[in-house]
């Protein structure tokens, strides 16, 4: 097991999957059926478990050099060593998590060695296809994965997917067919299924990887795939009105009507799982919010949709269960977009269903993915705030004038620890409107007997003279050490740094994520705009209650923003206290994508 | 001076209890009040300005001390003190000049001595203003012979008044030049929006993105006159708590057919990115430029110098104070309560714990200004035009006089 996602990455998005074209040595590609057969076999059976791109070097021939990544020749008659790209191929598709790795190990299996022969024709035959394989093709491809996962009803991957995606490659199956001598032509239909499958399985690490960040990234300012999303949706949006310029490229509807049509639908919803159904109503209404809130909720109900699971006769466990996870997240977006350390728990959970040996029965599988969701939330959550309180407590003195912003759960931990040890300090409490969820942790932290102060975030300036510390939680930290948080943060990181106090940053690794982000502007969260008119305990404050209607009037009600990481004095995680994560960022991210530490 | 004394109770006791509030409104009152103070005045035969000035410094004493946060009122009562001064010293020339009319017989000073007599009272008081003024470009370049000549003549007869024997009428002349550059006083506070809208078209061209924290008169005038102007701009409101003026700002705006978008507090580090200027009004400005603002600006200053936003000031003349700020978030801020934060109902469960020794376990913090200090503003629009913060010193040093930093009654009586 080797990490070589690197140069994939390093790569770019774009270029052909396939590699060693011209470098194998003959012995390999001579006998093209046998060898390929059991190198497929080979490949496909180092399964799930196998990962990451070593594999091409591992399968082929020593002869060959994976690392060399050399555009394929245009003609498809060079294309002798078309054989080990079947094996590179079925080695990728080892190593990639998403689901549409797991069709393809299925239909390995299924029929291993027609495919090997299909996909040796059709990877051959592709690889010139791939040079003219427009950007158009591609997107098509991508709406058409798309399409396929958000699906309301669930249906077998293959079938939908491959219905599709063949449906958008009929020109490359044909030519595939056509282009080799190949005498497989008594499954035309497998191999246009296989021909979609391989499209779809080459594509996917790069796009995944694009859609990895944060989150399908729909764009909502393209009116086409926004009327698309709406007929898949199981939760009626209705669209804002007066939707604010800057933020077109994000979604933002009027909030007051999902609740109650949620309700009514509750039992018409045959695949959505109850406790599932139960957390996006938790999301929309707001009763549960913060990172690790959600992620613990989401998660404690896949186990329980887990758990209730049985597989429908004829099809793959794993594919199956990835769809309808799979269905289950779009749903959940519906209610309210993922957080960040949702998306990371959720690329886990496809992950560790895809590597789920094939040799387990459907309850030995269902309990070792549940043990596994256990684990997660036991080891990367519940373990690593306890760790991190530890690092953190030894940066809590006597004397101390603590401030914090909102409410995080990790530093309420740190409060309640350093009080439980009996240090003496006192915490400011700052807040916000229109979330104000200062006033539960004001509430929780004074029942404890800390001593505290609470104030409004227009008033750091006047309260900063008197802090020593600033201890902040985050959403989640990206590649480039950008704390994206709680609207606000950033303010407040910016007057503390202002007067040269310490500003630290308690996050749990498994927030972190590899893109980057320069301001708040370029990915965000829009909450419901009508919270800014109404101010709650001030009915006289009722100014803009009419002209809510008037096109000149836009409200704007931002959930996070990104504070800068020259704002940030150490950010304290699980794996310790550092001042710049990028290393840091870079190696725990990659631990998602294929093995975990 | 029974007359003015109800009228000054009722003012203070409106000061104390907040009736009135915004640097405007104050500064208005308080100018006419000393209007009537100064009407109501008897003058006495000799040091009448010294006797008036004490008077409005007796005066100024209480409605200083009455809010002494509310700097709009000293501002206008050291306006006053150096009206008065002024006011003498320009009637002083005047007499002077007559004096030296009567008293010269020279034949080779006639002719010069001619041409005084001729110039009004109106202009002497200006060229006596200028004198008292540092010399300005334009004072030097065209006044220069008057001047000396007023000068020479101002320093020769330096003590000598009521020669002349006009007393009556010289008191009269004073009080009334007094009562009527308040009453110019009392306009320039009403017109400083005009002054400062016709500004507006200077710094507000097309396609401007504007960012501006709760509501400031001043800056909605300015902002409608860029629109008549038929400038085209989108504003960005920050609502301002806890008072949330930001709300009834973005009504009037959005009625005058203004782009607006109403955004929290919290969100202006977030927004201002895409913002071209920062445009706010102001509570009091500081002798060295630093501003009293409404809480939260300070946060917003230090945004706009982050991202290299111009932070703008627009404030009427009024409200520049010749005060230097010491602790300034401490001695010139107000605390208010606390139910403008949190709900006392809800939170009362909370005020039941409490220390050993009884103090409540929590507070609640509720600042109403901000001091945003020098370095952070881009540009100060005053009615007298665009200036930098190193210079309001000048613009203090025109309106005030030094001697008047200490509001205070001497206790010397004046017959």
């Amino acid at each position: 097991m080797d990490l070589r996602r690197p140069p994939r990455s390093s790569s770019g998005g774009v270029e052909p999957k396939i590699r060693q074209v011209g470098f194998v040595t003959p012995d390999v590609s001579s006998e093209p059926p046998a060898p390929a057969v059991p190198a497929a076999a080979a490949a496909a059976a180092q399964p799930a478990a196998s990962s990451a791109g070593s594999p091409p070097a591992s399968d082929l021939s020593p002869g060959s050099l994976s690392p060399v990544m050399i555009p394929p020749p245009r003609h498809a008659d060079h294309l002798a060593p078309g054989s080990p790209s079947p094996a590179a191929s079925a080695s990728e598709l080892g190593d990639d998590e998403s689901w549409s790795r797991a069709p393809s190990a299925a239909e390995l299996e299924a029929n291993k060695g027609d495919l090997a022969e299909i996909r040796n024709d059709n990877v051959s035959a592709s690889i010139p296809q791939k040079q003219k394989t427009s950007k158009a093709e591609r997107r098509a491809i991508q709406e058409a994965q798309r399409a396929a996962k958000a699906a309301a009803k669930e249906t077998g991957l293959s079938g939908k997917s491959a219905g599709t995606v063949s449906g958008a490659n009929p020109a490359m199956s044909k030519q595939a067919k056509s282009s080799k001598a190949s005498q497989k032509k008594d499954v035309p239909q497998a191999a246009s299924t296989a021909a979609s499958e391989k499209k779809v399985t080459e594509r996917p690490p790069e796009r995944d990887r694009k859609k990895d960040a944060p989150h399908p990234r729909m764009q909502f300012d393209d009116v086409h795939r926004v009327e698309k999303a709406k007929k898949r949706a199981i939760v009626n949006q209705s669209e804002a009105r007066n939707r604010v310029e800057l933020f077109r490229h994000l979604p933002q509807y009027v909030h007051g009507t999902q609740l109650p049509g949620l309700e009514s639908k509750f039992f018409q919803l045959e695949p959505m799982h109850p406790s599932v159904y139960k957390v996006g109503l938790q999301y929309l209404s707001g009763e549960v919010s913060g990172g690790n809130g959600r992620c613990i909720a989401m998660l404690l109900a896949f186990k329980e949709a887990i758990k209730d699971y049985s597989t429908p006769p004829k099809k793959n466990l794993s594919r199956d269960l990835t769809a309808k996870i799979s269905s289950y997240v779009s749903f959940l977006i519906e209610c309210r977009p993922l957080s960040i350390s949702m998306g990371n728990a959720i690329r886990f959970l496809k992950n560790r269903i895809a590597k789920l040996p094939l040799t387990l029965s459907e309850s030995e599988a269902k309990s070792s993915l549940q043990s596994d969701i256990d684990r997660f939330i036991n080891e990367k959550i519940v373990v690593a705030d306890k760790v991190i309180v530890s690092h953190a407590i030894t940066k809590v003195r006597d004397n101390d004038v603590l401030l914090t912003y909102g409410s995080s759960s990790v530093v309420e931990m740190i409060l309640d620890h350093a009080h439980e040890l009996g240090r003496k300090f006192r915490v400011i409490v700052v807040d916000s409107r229109p979330k104000l969820e200062g006033q539960g942790l004001l509430r929780r932290l004074v029942e404890k007997g800390i001593n505290c102060t609470y104030t409004h975030i227009n008033a750091i300036s006047y309260i900063m003279h008197e802090v020593t510390r600033v201890f902040l939680g985050a959403s989640s930290i990206l590649s480039n050490g950008t704390v994206y948080s709680r609207v606000g943060t950033a303010s407040v990181a910016m007057v503390a740094h202002a007067f040269g106090i310490p500003v630290l940053v308690c996050c749990e690794a498994y927030k972190f994520h590899e893109r980057v982000q320069l301001d708040s502007i370029c990915a965000n969260e829009l909450g419901d705009p009508d919270i800014i008119l109404k101010v709650p305990g001030k009915a006289d404050l009722g100014h803009l209650k009419n002209m809510a209607d008037n096109e000149n009037l836009q409200l704007l009600n931002l959930t996070y923003d990104a504070t800068p990481s020259d704002y940030v004095s150490m950010i304290i995680t699980d794996y310790g206290m550092v001042k710049y994560l990028a290393p840091l960022i870079a190696v725990f991210y990659l631990s998602y994508l294929g093995i975990f530490i | 001076m029974p007359d003015v004394q109800p009228l000054v109770r009722e003012f203070v006791l409106k000061l104390k209890r907040r009736k009135v509030e915004g640097s405007h409104a104050v500064a208005r009152q308080t100018a006419e009040l000393l209007r009537s103070v100064v009407s109501q005045h008897r003058m006495g035969s000799t040091n009448q300005a010294a006797a008036l000035a004490d008077a409005i410094r007796g005066v100024g004493e209480q409605l200083i001390a009455a809010n002494p946060i509310e700097l709009a009122v000293g501002n206008i009562v050291r306006r006053v003190l150096h009206i008065i001064k002024e006011e003498d010293i320009s009637s002083t020339a005047v007499g002077i000049e007559g004096l030296s009319v009567t008293a010269e017989s020279d034949d080779e000073y006639d002719s010069e001595n001619d041409d005084h007599p001729t110039l009004s009272a109106a202009v002497l008081a200006a060229h006596a203003r200028n004198a008292l003024r540092a010399p300005s470009l334009q004072t030097l370049l065209e006044d220069i012979p008057v001047s000396t000549a007023l000068s020479r003549s101002a320093s020769s007869a330096g003590d000598s008044d009521g020669k002349s024997g006009d007393k009556s009428s010289k008191s009269r002349k004073l009080k009334h030049d007094v009562i009527a550059a308040i009453g110019d006083l009392i306009d320039e506070i009403d017109t400083c929006y005009d002054q400062i809208s016709e500004q507006a078209v200077e710094h507000i061209h097309q396609n401007e993105v504007i960012l501006t924290l709760g509501r400031s008169r001043t800056v909605k005038e300015f902002l409608y006159a860029a629109k008549e102007k038929k400038r085209s701009f989108r504003v960005f409101v920050a609502e301002g708590a806890p008072r949330y003026q930001g709300h009834v700002l973005a009504k009037e705006l959005v009625e005058k057919g203004v782009q607006t978008t109403v955004i929290t507090d919290s969100a202006v580090f977030a927004m201002i990115s895409r913002v071209n200027m920062v445009i706010v009004g102001a509570h009091a400005i500081m002798a060295n430029g630093g501003v009293i603002a409404p809480v939260g600006m300070n946060m917003v200053a230090l945004a706009a110098q982050r991202h290299a936003v111009p932070f703008v000031v627009v404030a009427g003349s009024h409200k520049l104070c010749p005060l230097y700020p010491h602790n300034p978030e401490v001695l010139l801020n107000e605390l208010k309560s606390p139910s403008d934060l949190l709900d006392f109902g809800e939170f009362s469960n909370c005020m039941n714990f409490s220390t050993q020794d009884g103090t409540p376990l929590l507070n609640v913090v509720n600042p109403t200004f901000d001091y945003v200090p020098p370095k952070l503003v881009s540009l100060f629009i005053t009615d007298t035009g665009g200036h930098s913060p190193s210079y309001m010193y000048r613009l203090i040093a025109e309106y005030y006089s030094a001697d008047d930093l200490v509001v205070k009654r001497s206790t010397t009586n004046y017959s």
